[in-house]
């Protein structure tokens, strides 16, 4: 039963991951997908700075400059930072609440797949015919204006990797809530795990108003509806009522996750106990709450009323309460702590001040009057960045470096990671600080060049200079990346020696089975509890006995395809081409045929038996 | 994992409480089933009588709709046993959040 520590060929372990229905392979796949689109993202914010760093530069012309802007945000928000804080749910939550998996692991992989081929579909518009070209909010009245395929790619990719969205945290919020080992409670839950549920949770109520917006943009422009079209009677202030319903919520899907990341990383170097624990699950669910009652935030020069614009303003500024609730209880859990400065507790410690500057100016974007100064212009540009930069993406990398011995079995180099992070926090404050004068200065957002003489030529030069910096950390990144998989150094189930909760007290990687015995969990930081009582490890709360396993499956992979190929025959049907409808039909065949399949055929999985168990604990042998 | 574990050993005693439990749902649902049908007829009544204006009708006929819903979540759909909590806390504010988000509509943003 041992196969799993066979030396497998390139073949073999190719088909493995395309197959696999396992949270922890799963996790990489997102990492590995969502860290390609993030260098995507990355080039196109590059080109983006090196256009701009020069007034009247002509680096790429104006129609390729709005392609550029688009897929910089569709593809930073829905293919990158979204997939990569997945890959850490998946990899990480099963393990801190003592499950074996998820509770649905070929939906997992469903989810996956269906993101995967969205995002592959999405950024296949370059080659076609052109990327979509009306900013990442996409606007009724241009996106319909736009010519040619690229918007249709923005609707049908993001509709196929906004289903796998879906499924994906539907399937994190009935794992947290059916799986959890013996003895933890929701209030014993680590910080990570209750904030992927408040996310998965924003996930369920957020994404169907994308959903509905999406298909009636996709009727408008494919099948002559008029739903946005003001002269056949439609109105196209619907498209950003819908597209903020889920929007806003959806900038918090992306905060929380990295808030979780940071709480568990304050606590493991403080060595302490999160501070206020409670006010954090409040704190946490409160910002979930109110992240659905803010979206005309967005939209206060659309000409709401004073009234509309007065209410979404003290609403949007009641988010900063639990927002400072949070702040303070991290602020409160290093204080008086035995602090140990690794990579992830600079990358945390360097993420309070930027988060709350971005904060601070997200405070005076809601004050509405002033707004009207502020919408539009780089304000809102270095606003959001902070937010997304030093907030998400400073938790992303910390996350990386935390979790990377859990997920890989091996170190991440502190050294490279404390350049990277030098690096990359300097060049991210450079980039985006004087963002924030060039707006006040009066540059408007999304401009593809600008005029000599207007005080503008400084702070974009800044600008640009510090998007190499950050360019420079993210390659030492995967220079250390390289030489860590290189060398190979295996390390023990807690390497860096203070970790709190269940997934540092099983090995690094974990078995393919994560617990051998499901823990019994008698607190909050339940690993930590055990180490401060003499124990060595987690207190079984079950004896040995055989473990059902699923098996693994290929179907998710094919289905994920033939919603792939339907949405070239749905998009190319449009020209009247002969071949684009069969291949619709096609595509659906696959869809429907896969989903066949996986109902009439019996698939009860397999059990790891319990001598198979016990033989290893005496052979010594690690799985 | 699944929900069929008995805290007692001796299998007659699960099944007698089960029994027990069982006949007592049973009741429960012929009940709210009776009375559905009843609010059925009410409604039905409502619209047929002249009596009523339509100011009346639609906000009454929305309430049954609304306590039919509930016969529906709470007694055939379980919603009463334990273990639904966390069902219900998301049925509840999810409702909550759309119904707040209505209410914007119609009131301040004037689609």
């Amino acid at each position: 039963m041992s196969t799993y520590a066979q030396k497998k060929g390139i073949g073999a372990t190719i088909w493995d991951y395309l197959t696999t229905v396992d949270h922890k392979k799963i996790a990489i796949l997102y990492l590995i997908a969502g860290g390609l689109f993030f260098v995507v993202g990355g080039l196109e914010a590059m080109f983006i700075r090196i256009q701009l760093a020069v007034p009247n530069n002509d680096f790429v012309s104006a129609g390729l400059f709005n392609e550029i802007i688009t897929m910089h945000g569709t593809t930073m928000i829905f293919l990158a930072a979204m997939p990569l804080l997945f890959g850490f749910m998946n990899a990480v939550m099963p393990l801190q609440i003592g499950a074996r998996d998820v509770a649905f692991p070929f939906l997992n992989s469903l989810g996956f797949w269906l993101f995967f081929f969205g995002g592959v579909f999405l950024n296949l518009s370059w080659f076609l015919g052109g990327a979509p070209d009306a900013g990442w909010t996409s606007y009724a009245s241009l996106s319909l204006a736009s010519p040619g395929h690229g918007v249709d790619f923005y609707v049908l990719g993001l509709q196929i990797s906004g289903a796998g969205t879906l499924i994906g945290g539907i399937n994190f919020l009935v794992t947290i809530i059916n799986m959890r080992a013996p003895g933890m409670t929701y209030m014993r839950m680590p910080l990570f795990t209750w904030s992927t549920f408040v996310a998965s949770a924003l996930i369920l109520f957020a994404f169907p108003p994308l959903t509905v917006g999406l298909f009636l943009m996709l009727f408008d422009r494919m099948f002559g509806a008029n739903f946005f079209d003001a002269a056949a009677g439609g109105n196209t202030i619907i498209w950003e009522h819908l597209f903020w319903i889920f929007g806003h919520p959806e900038v918090y899907i992306l905060i929380l996750p990295a808030f979780g990341i940071f709480s568990e990383i304050f606590a493991t170097f403080s060595r302490k106990r999160l501070f206020g624990y409670s006010s954090m699950v409040f704190a946490t669910v409160l910002i979930g709450f109110l992240g659905f009652m803010v979206w005309a935030h967005h939209m206060f020069t659309v000409g709401l009323g004073p009234i509309a614009n007065a209410i979404f303003a003290v609403a949007t500024m009641a988010i900063a309460v639990p927002t400072g609730i949070k702040i303070f209880n991290w602020l409160m859990t290093m204080w008086g702590g035995s602090i140990r400065f690794t990579t992830p507790m600079l990358y945390a410690v360097a993420f309070i001040p930027s988060f709350v500057a971005g904060g601070v100016t997200g405070i005076m974007n809601a004050v509405a009057p002033a707004d009207y100064q502020f919408h539009d212009s780089y304000f809102v540009v270095a606003h959001f960045h902070y937010v997304i930069v030093g907030g998400v993406v400073l938790g992303l990398l910390a996350g990386a470096h935390f979790y990377w011995p859990k997920m890989f079995g091996t170190m991440l180099n502190e050294f490279l990671g404390k350049i990277t992070f030098w690096l990359f926090l300097i060049g991210f404050h450079l980039t985006f600080f004087i963002q924030h004068f060039l707006g006040l200065m009066g540059m408007p957002r999304r401009v593809f060049t600008f005029m000599e003489g207007q005080g503008l030529e400084t702070g974009n030069l800044v600008s640009s200079i510090g998007a190499f910096f950050m360019a420079a950390a993210i390659i030492i990144l995967l220079i250390n990346v390289v030489i860590t998989s290189v060398k190979n150094e295996k390390v023990g189930n807690d390497p860096w020696g203070d970790g709190r909760t269940l997934e540092w007290a099983i090995p690094s990687p974990p078995p393919f089975y994560n617990f051998k015995q499901l823990p019994l969990v008698r607190g909050l930081d339940p690993y930590w509890l055990e180490k401060m009582e003499g124990k060595k490890g987690m207190m079984p709360a079950e004896p040995i006995g055989d473990i059902h396993m699923p098996n693994n499956s290929f179907i998710p992979f094919v289905l994920s395809m033939g919603m792939f190929i339907a949405a070239f025959g749905a998009m190319y049907q449009v020209d009247d081409k002969p071949w684009a409808i069969p291949v619709l039909i096609l595509g659906l065949l696959i869809v429907f045929g896969s989903m066949f399949i996986r109902s009439i055929k019996d698939d009860h999985g397999f059990h790891i038996h319990k001598e198979d168990l016990l033989d290893e604990d005496d052979k010594e042998v690690k799985a | 994992m699944e929900n069929t574990q008995s805290n007692s050993a001796n299998p007659r005693m699960d099944l007698n409480f089960r029994r027990k439990k069982n006949a007592e749902d049973m009741k429960f649902q012929v009940i709210a089933f009776a009375l559905t049908i009843f609010l059925t007829l009410v409604a039905f009544v409502a619209v047929g009588y002249d009596g009523f204006s339509h100011w009346f009708i639609v906000p009454f006929i929305l309430l049954l709709a609304v306590v039919q819903v509930g016969f529906q979540l709470y007694y055939f759909m379980h919603m009463s046993h334990k273990g639904h909590e966390a069902v219900a806390f998301f049925l509840y504010s999810g409702s909550l959040v759309g119904a707040i988000t209505i209410l914007t509509f119609v009131t301040i943003v004037w689609l």
